[in-house]
């Protein structure tokens, strides 16, 4: 008998191809995802090294974080070093035979999206991409994690990773949440907890009642956000509702081969009594709507808060911290956060840019209008969550609420394309990150759930959705 | 890949906790296909003015710290995205090993292929190496990967780990793409296994 393993530890087992001396593993990688401006470099290593790819049938490329988001997006470019990088992309993918989908292409979208929709995401796989949020895979019960390029071109050229064995971090939300909170929510809410360093070295599965409960896309929202949190990878166990969800998808496992990979995907739970280094547990009734104040997805606070007083931090650096982030954000102490005014809103990104983000938005802003003081924009996050929202006559909710109804990519979630904010704008996104200069130099985020979002838009400033 | 073997060199106090990786390399500095030439938009959002001229408060413009190769900053450096930009522009500027209490994981593993050192020490130590390099010119440091060695300015010697595989690969400028083609069919071996284990995986395109 084998000692009971996590989820986590069977699937690093079950892809170990050697043990080394130093106490790293050469692990192998099933599944790699690759974009525009991660990848150049590491395609150019190769070629410099007369190298090639150890398995090209295992590699997607799509275009995604500087595409333009605007109907004439094909004439669009903003600058030439965009073009230069989705050229080389294009050109990188055809040199070698690399699945390549295009930016006009009806499947286009941020890869995080573009993976799953396309079953090219599967339980009990490795998966990497030259992108944090590659955690966002973890929803399925995947190994998924973010490399830099030069993993990148090691990946490329040998299928494997050098690393070395993560701890176990369980986070536990079991109960009910209450009306209002999302997995946006329970995301930040774990981020306040644990820290944005508190996963750092650590893979976090997520148990619990709130995350089977959760949709694909609310698990992957959570799962998306685990990187936030410090931790590289996110999972959640694999269930029927995985299994609904990958079922008849273009690069899905069809027929038998579909019913065996549903039995090895079932043995994949951790075992009973499996052991966890660390182990957190969060009352979901416990967890209000979230908002970021500050400049770390760490800064959060329940929308019936207050923005912080540093006088009233313990640690000098974290008093030195915050004073640091509401110099920055243009906020004052004591502030409540329901009237902190914003300018723009921002809906799209991986943590929310799918069907579902979609519709919680439009159920908000059905028959409203946007406060004239704010601009909003919507990005979906890919051409078939984009085809599927106008099937279902959502475009033309969000226009006649005064919304800019977009093409996908990642757009204002970091700004690398022609979407950002001004200097000193605020802005209420569903994207990940409130960094300093995030959406644009100078910018000023905050971060919260797609119906937080919309609700901001119609009041024009942040706002509590249970109070909308 | 550059061999690091020991250096002695200024180190800059840099008491930011949660460097992230936006502020180390801003976004609309990642549109290029190469590796080289970031290092003068290292920090470009802290380091220049709107005009482009350079903050008088920024501790890199200060004349002492001009010629630092460590910095020494706050916990969790390096969080937020996998950007290899980040090591390429601190690197390319001239920086070649962090101290802090704790990185953040990618950020940690792409510095070392990249021939830069990240170390990371209990904080109450890095808060002594800070104060330490606040004396400018005069904050020389030796860093002796061979000896796993940090000197501070004052002669006191202090002890650091790194993974033995990395250090290894650093002393000796080894790239890890060529260690692990040699081990080729150990990869082919794995993958015979996984396609009768889960054919599935073999057999998608
Ligand atoms: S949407 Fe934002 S976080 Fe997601 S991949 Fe694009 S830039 Fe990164």
């Amino acid at each position: 008998m084998t000692n009971p393993r996590t989820l986590y530890d069977k699937i690093w087992d079950a892809h170990v191809v050697e043990e080394q001396q130093s106490g790293n593993s050469l692990l192998y990688i099933d599944r790699h995802i690759i974009h525009e401006v991660t990848s150049p470099q590491a395609f150019e290593g190769l070629r410099l090294a007369g190298r090639g790819l150890r398995r090209v049938e295992t590699i997607l490329a799509v275009p995604d974080h500087n595409v333009p988001t605007t109907a004439d997006r094909e004439t669009r470019i903003d600058s030439i070093e965009s073009k230069n990088q989705l050229d080389a992309l294009e050109r990188n993918a055809k040199e070698f035979g690399v699945d390549y989908i295009p930016m006009m292409d009806a499947r286009q979208g941020i890869v995080h999206i573009v993976g799953p929709e396309q079953g090219f995401t599967l339980p009990g796989t490795t998966i990497v991409c030259g992108d944090s949020h590659t955690s966002t895979h973890g929803a399925f019960g995947a190994l998924a994690f973010g490399i830099g390029t030069s993993e990148v071109e090691h990946v490329m050229a040998t299928q494997t990773l050098i690393l070395k064995r993560s701890k176990n971090l369980r986070i536990d939300v079991s109960g009910k949440l209450g009306l209002g909170v999302t997995a946006k929510d329970v995301a930040l809410a774990i981020i306040g907890k644990i820290g944005t360093a508190g996963g750092t070295g650590s893979v976090i599965e997520f148990t619990g009642s709130v995350f089977r409960d959760l949709s694909m896309e609310g698990r992957m929202t959570v799962c998306n956000m685990s990187i936030e949190g410090g931790a590289r990878a996110g999972l959640i166990a694999p269930d029927q509702k995985t299994y609904d969800y990958i079922k008849g998808r273009p690069k899905a496992p069809k027929g038998a081969e579909f019913e065996m990979a549903v039995n090895y995907w079932n043995s994949l739970k951790s075992d009973e009594g499996a052991k966890y280094d660390k182990e957190v547990f969060i009352d979901a009734a416990d967890i209000a709507p979230q908002v970021t104040w500050g400049t770390s997805p760490e800064d959060v606070l329940p929308i019936t808060g207050v923005v912080p007083n540093p006088a009233d931090a313990q640690d000098p650096d974290k008093k030195a911290s915050i004073e640091r982030a509401l110099a920055y954000m243009g906020l004052e102490p004591g502030t409540r956060l329901t009237d902190i005014k914003v300018d723009k809103v921002f809906i799209g990104s991986c943590t929310n840019g799918r069907i579902e983000d979609m519709r919680a938005v439009a159920e908000v802003v059905r028959g409203r209008k946007i406060n004239p003081s704010v601009e909003g924009l919507i990005v979906p996050g890919s051409g078939l969550v984009k085809l599927q929202a106008e099937q279902e006559g959502l475009d033309q909710v969000f226009i006649d609420a005064g919304f800019d109804w977009r093409e996908p990519g990642c757009s204002m979630c970091l700004a690398m394309n022609a979407d950002k904010l001004l200097p000193g704008q605020r802005c209420a996104s569903t994207s990940n990150r409130n960094f300093e200069g995030r959406q644009g130099p100078k910018s000023r985020t905050h971060l919260v759930s797609p119906a937080m979002a919309a609700a901001a838009a119609i009041t024009g400033r942040l706002t509590d959705i249970r109070e909308l | 890949m550059d061999k690091f073997t020991k250096i002695r060199a200024v180190a800059a106090p840099l008491p930011i906790t949660n460097v992230d990786t936006d502020m180390i390399i801003p976004q609309k500095h990642l549109r290029t296909i190469e590796r080289t030439g970031l290092g003068k938009y290292a920090f470009s959002n802290i380091r220049y003015n709107d005009d482009g001229s350079e903050r008088d408060d920024f501790v890199l413009n200060k004349p002492a710290y001009r010629n630092a190769e460590i910095l020494i900053a706050g916990e969790n450096f390096g969080c937020g995205s996998s950007r290899e930009h980040a090591p390429w522009a601190l690197k390319d500027f001239g920086i070649k090993a962090i101290i802090a209490p704790s990185f953040a994981d990618i950020f940690h593993g792409n510095c070392f292929k990249n021939g830069l050192l990240p170390i990371a020490l209990p904080e109450d130590i890095v808060d002594e190496m800070m104060k330490d390099a606040e004396h400018g010119a005069n904050a020389v440091f030796t860093i002796d990967l061979e000896n796993l060695e940090i000197t501070r300015p004052d002669g006191q010697v202090v002890k650091f780990e790194v993974d033995s595989f990395r250090q290894h690969c650093l002393i000796n400028g080894l790239d890890d793409i060529g260690l692990t083609m040699v081990k080729g069919d150990k990869i082919a071996a794995f993958e015979a296994k996984q396609k009768a284990q889960q054919p599935w995986l073999y057999s998608q395109r």
